[in-house]
Order: structure tokens, then C-alpha cells, then sequence
């Protein structure tokens, strides 16, 4: 059954020029990132002093840095850090929230209160700040980056999924489900969360795309990914001082950044799009 | 009304109880301590730290520092920056100005320019004028905004060279700070020119971020235009007689701008935090810089009561946004009839 959904979706899908794109620009990113894995043009941390602040050539296709690194390496294996900083991030907003709003929605009361109220609070703290906050606290890095964009995650995920999972409880399904004799648990993970599935899956590919947005802003004021690892908003702060002198360095890290959150944005409205057809009737 | 307006604050109550705790617990919970991790490297004498601790009040019990400082908030007390040894709300305020004003500018901006594409593209839906106005949102939206301010300082500051690169005004001007507010003080200065400095100052910072912002704008007041056009008193207004334009001001844009308004009270939280990134980029003295700096002269006073007072910000305003949907939507006052 599931599969001659996915089969409707995606006959669905390849009409849509949206998805199209986003999908294309998601599924080269990731395959730079995991190439970046395997191969790069150049050893990523290779310096060559006498080679630095080039133009793109044909040595170098997108130039070299002030340590005459290669830009294109740095970009490749910087894609991998976005997206893994951004995926475990997401993973911990959605691996926290789903539960945290599933159980609001079922349990109601005073849980749901507790839940509700502290996702208030959370967004009363602007996510950014607070990820600069965090990271300020618990020092900068890779991985207290992923832990301040995961934590204001939650909230989300938590928010969607409780406002989902509350329209479902009342559906006839799952008062048959309840009838039947299922407890919560086994209700919300047979019934609710199947039925819901869609709507977490684009939220995920927005959040995706915010978290990779995050990273960079991290990275950039220094609070990120620390040198010499490679990272997108790092690059881009190195840049500005130079950017005078060899603005494609400046250029390029953040052309990256805004052509994969366009891509991953794309793709998460053309899902939206073809997963909700409600939404698609009113575009 | 007043039952709405009671419920509201009721909810703002804990809230607040919240961002304080966490504002509290956020030094508490390091490894190590605050006064360790200010002497960084060199260390502390221990004699001298248990002075430190007992002036700062460290030494006493938890609960009892966290009532001082609530104590303290409400007396206008926030505590003392480690490094400028300023009180915090003193800095808080000179700076405060500076980012207020570049987000007010910015959401103008936004909010001028992102209803009017919004409306014009959902009239015009499925034309190119709409595609090419969602097309541009979406980039926009996609915009990571340290980036585009460093496109726009390429061009404009240095090929161009139409704008400056960083500052407030020029520093041929002087005068003395009245609101604090460079737009305003450089007109009641009286000096020639300085108006037109401060808005070339101003003018790319509140572009890049209002960008992000605009774009969301645009696209919600473009579904949402799309969603009430499709009502049934739209077509009412138009059966009745009223004129295509007459329609749309009247009964459409009215009702549509409703949900707008709490994605424009969303965005606020966003322009606080974009603040920070953009004063980094353009050089501002403001709130945004004042943080950055006090990460990294590890003055964690100065970045927990920073964080505390943008909360709070959002949460004010997050109130004023939901009483003024209330205002715009009669629906949710509840039991009250529209005239």
C-alpha cells in the first residue's frame, strides 16, 4: 500500500518543476558531500603559499585561498560538515519533538500543558541567539553547534506533531482503534504517526534547510565548525577580510550555502505541494 | 476583551518565569565556574576568588541567588559586566537604540514591500509578474544573510562606492545623543548633511535584514490573499456590485493582512537574533556586537542578561501581536459582536 503511494507521489512529483529542482540540487550536494569522502581535487589542508588568492583556473577551477588551498576541496568537504551538522540537528529536534507532541496530544492535560508550556518559553528565545548563547557556554565547535540548532528543533517538531496528532485522535480510525481495545502507545504508533508521516517529512526538509543556514552563522561568527576542519560559514568569514582583494572567495562559500537551502527549500515546498492536496489547490 | 487580554497575561507569567530560570541556570550550570572561566588561563588566586564569589553573591544558596535576581530585574538591577564593570542595563539601554532602529527600519522595509508583491502577486497568480515575485522570495528566503551583506559591501561600498562600509554616520558629525536613535538625532542636530549620512549608513544593513523577512512576508500574504479571494463574501462583494478594486481593499486585503500580522510578530524574533549577524558584518555598535564581544571576553553577566532582555523583548511583543490580532479578528474575542 505504501508503495503505490510513494509511486502516485512520484509520478505526481516529476511534474512539478519545484521538486524537480529541489531534488536535483539535494541529490548533487549530497553526492559532492560523499565524494568529498573519497576524492578531492586537492589534499583539503594542503597549503601552497605561493599559489594563494588565486582566480578560478584551470588548476584550480574555483581558486585558491590565502593559504593557496584549493576552494573547490574546501567546498566539497565542507558540504559534508553542513549536512552532518544539520542532519544530526534536525534528527535531535524531531527525535525529541515527535514524542514530546505525540504524547501532548495523547496523554492531554496536565502533560500537555507541561509539554506546551515549555515550547512557549523556547520560542520566546530567539534560536539563533540562543545557538550563539549555547555555543558561547559550552564553547565553540562542530558538535555544540548540532546541540543549540538540535535543542530549538524541538519546539517545532513538537508544536507540529501535537496540532497533527490532535485533528487525528477525533477521526473515526482511531476512535475504531480505541474501541478495538489498542492502548495510547500502540494508537499513536500505528495510526497517528503513519498519518502524519508526510507532514514531519517536509517540515523536515525546512528545518533542514534553516539548520544549514544556522550552521553557517555559527560558523561564520566563529561559534561553529573550528578551523582548519573546512566548513561553509567559516570560509565565508575568512573572506571578508579579503574581499577586496579576491572577492570570489568571498562569493563562492556562500553561493553554496544559499544554492543548497534554495534546493532544500524547493524541495520541501514542492513536497508540501504534492503531500497536501489542499495546499496545491490553493497555489 | 478584558477576558482575552487577562488569559494572555496569565500565559506571559510563566513564560517569563521560564526565560529567567534559564537565564539564571545558563552560568550555573558550567563546568567550572563564571570567575574560573573569566581568569581563563592564568587562573585565580583562591583567597581572592572567595572575595569575588561573596561580592557577587556566588556564595550564597541557589534559591536565594536566583530570588536576588529576580528581586534585582524588577528593580531595574541586572548586575555588573565583567569587563566595561558597567552596569548591564546601562549598556543595555545606550546600545539598545542602535539595534531597535536598524530592526524598525528593516521591518518598514519588509512590511512595505512584501504586503504590496504579496497582494499584486496573488491577483496576478500564475502570470509572470507572479512567478518572477515568488521565484525572487524564495531566493531571498534561501538568502543566508552575512553572505548577502557581503555582496552588497562589494558592490556598493567598494565598487560603487555609494554607500559606506561600516558606522553609524560619518565621523565628521557631532552631536550629542538625545534618543539615541541616529535618524532622529541627526535631524534635531540641525547639521547639514547628517541626516543623509545616517540613512547611507543605515540604508544596506536594514536591506539585508529585511530580506529574509520580506520574502516571508510576501509569500504568506500571498497564500493568504489566495485563500480569502476564494471566500464566498468576496464573491458576495463582487455580486452586490462592487468594482474588482473595490472588492479586493475592501473585503479582501482587510482579512487576508490577519494572519500576516502574527507572521510579522514571528519575524521579530528573527530580526532580533539576524541583528546580531548583521551588526558583525556592517560593524554596528549595537546589542548584536555588544554580545559577540562579551562571548568573547567570556562576560557571561553581560551575555545571560542580553539574552534575557531580547526574551523578554519577544515576548512583549509577541503579546502586543496577539492583542492586535485580537483587534483585527473579532472572532477571537469572543462573545463580542462587530458593529
Amino acid at each position: 500500500m505504501w508503495s503505490e503511494a510513494w509511486q502516485e507521489y512520484w509520478t505526481r512529483g516529476r511534474g512539478s518543476i519545484a521538486f524537480v529542482f529541489g531534488l536535483a540540487i539535494t541529490v548533487l550536494l549530497v553526492a559532492v558531500a560523499l565524494l568529498s569522502l573519497v576524492w578531492t581535487p586537492y589534499a583539503v589542508d594542503a597549503i601552497d603559499i605561493p599559489a594563494k588568492l588565486q582566480g578560478p583556473s584551470a588548476a584550480h577551477w574555483l581558486g585558491t585561498d590565502q593559504f593557496g588551498r584549493d576552494v573547490l576541496s574546501r567546498l566539497m568537504a565542507g558540504a559534508v560538515n553542513s549536512l552532518a551538522v544539520s542532519l544530526v540537528a534536525v534528527g535531535i529536534g524531531a527525535g525529541l519533538g515527535v514524542p514530546l507532541g505525540a504524547l501532548a496530544a495523547a496523554r492531554r492535560g496536565l502533560v500537555e500543558e507541561v509539554v506546551m508550556r515549555f515550547n512557549d518559553f523556547t520560542f520566546a528565545f530567539p534560536a539563533l541567539l540562543s545557538a550563539v548563547m549555547i555555543t558561547a557556554i559550552l564553547g565553540p565547535g562542530a558538535v555544540n553547534s548540532i546541540i543549540a540548532i538540535g535543542i530549538f528543533n524541538i519546539p517545532v517538531f513538537a508544536r507540529l506533531t501535537r496540532g497533527a496528532a490532535l485533528s487525528l485522535w477525533k477521526r473515526d480510525f482511531v476512535l475504531a482503534a480505541r474501541v478495538a481495545g489498542k492502548g495510547r502507545t500502540r494508537i499513536t504508533v500505528e495510526h497517528i504517526l503513519p498519518n502524519i508521516a508526510s507532514l514531519l517529512i517536509v517540515q523536515m526538509t525546512i528545518q533542514f534547510a534553516l539548520a544549514i543556514l544556522a550552521e553557517a552563522g555559527l560558523s561564520y561568527l566563529g561559534l561553529g565548525t573550528q578551523p582548519p576542519a573546512p566548513s561553509w560559514g567559516k570560509m565565508l568569514n575568512e573572506a571578508q577580510t579579503l574581499m577586496y582583494l579576491a572577492p570570489q572567495m568571498a562569493i563562492i562559500p556562500g553561493l553554496a550555502i544559499m544554492i543548497t537551502v534554495l534546493g532544500l527549500n524547493l524541495l520541501g515546498d514542492g513536497l508540501r505541494d504534492l503531500l497536501d492536496p489542499r495546499l496545491r489547490r490553493e497555489r | 476583551m478584558l477576558r482575552f487580554l487577562l488569559g494572555r497575561l496569565g500565559l506571559l507569567i510563566p513564560t517569563f518565569i521560564g526565560v529567567t530560570l534559564v537565564a539564571f541556570f545558563f552560568i550555573r550550570l558550567l563546568p567550572g565556574d563564571p570567575l574560573e572561566l573569566l581568569a581563563g588561563e592564568r587562573g585565580i588566586d583562591p583567597a581572592r576568588k572567595a572575595e569575588l564569589m561573596a561580592q557577587m553573591g556566588f556564595d550564597q544558596p541557589m534559591w536565594k541567588q536566583y530570588f536576588d535576581y529576580v528581586v534585582g530585574i524588577f528593580h531595574g538591577d541586572l548586575g555588573t559586566s565583567f569587563a566595561s564593570k558597567k552596569p548591564v542595563l546601562v549598556e543595555f539601554m545606550t546600545l539598545f537604540p542602535a539595534t531597535a532602529e536598524l530592526a524598525l527600519c528593516a521591518i518598514i522595509l519588509a512590511v512595505c514591500l512584501g504586503i504590496p508583491a504579496g497582494i499584486f502577486a496573488a491577483v496576478k497568480r500564475g502570470s509572470v509578474a507572479d512567478q518572477a515575485i515568488m521565484g525572487t522570495a524564495l531566493v531571498g528566503y534561501s538568502m543566508p544573510i552575512f553572505w548577502w551583506g557581503l555582496l552588497l559591501i562589494i558592490l556598493f561600498s567598494g565598487i560603487l562606492q555609494w554607500t559606506p562600509v561600516s558606522g553609524r554616520i560619518s565621523l565628521m558629525f557631532f552631536f550629542p545623543q538625545v534618543t539615541g536613535f541616529m535618524l532622529i538625532d541627526s535631524l534635531l542636530s540641525g547639521e547639514k548633511g547628517a541626516f543623509l549620512s545616517a540613512v547611507r549608513h543605515l540604508i544596506l544593513p536594514s536591506i539585508v535584514l529585511a530580506t529574509i523577512p520580506l520574502a516571508v512576508i510576501a509569500r504568506q500574504t500571498r497564500s493568504a490573499m489566495l485563500e480569502v479571494l476564494g471566500e464566498d463574501y468576496v464573491r458576495t462583494a463582487r455580486a452586490k456590485g462592487l468594482t474588482r478594486r473595490a472588492a479586493l481593499w475592501r473585503h479582501a486585503v482587510r482579512n487576508a493582512l490577519i494572519p500576516v500580522v502574527t507572521i510579522m510578530g514571528l519575524q521579530f524574533s528573527f530580526l532580533l537574533a539576524g541583528t546580531i549577524i548583521i551588526e558583525n558584518v556592517f560593524y554596528l555598535p549595537g546589542l548584536g556586537r555588544l554580545i559577540f564581544q562579551a562571548i568573547a571576553q567570556h562576560d557571561l553577566i553581560v551575555v545571560k542578561d542580553m539574552v534575557m532582555l531580547l526574551a523578554a523583548a519577544v515576548i512583549v511583543v509577541n503579546f502586543i501581536v496577539d492583542l492586535l490580532y485580537a483587534l483585527l479578528d473579532p472572532r477571537l474575542r469572543g462573545g463580542r459582536h462587530v458593529e
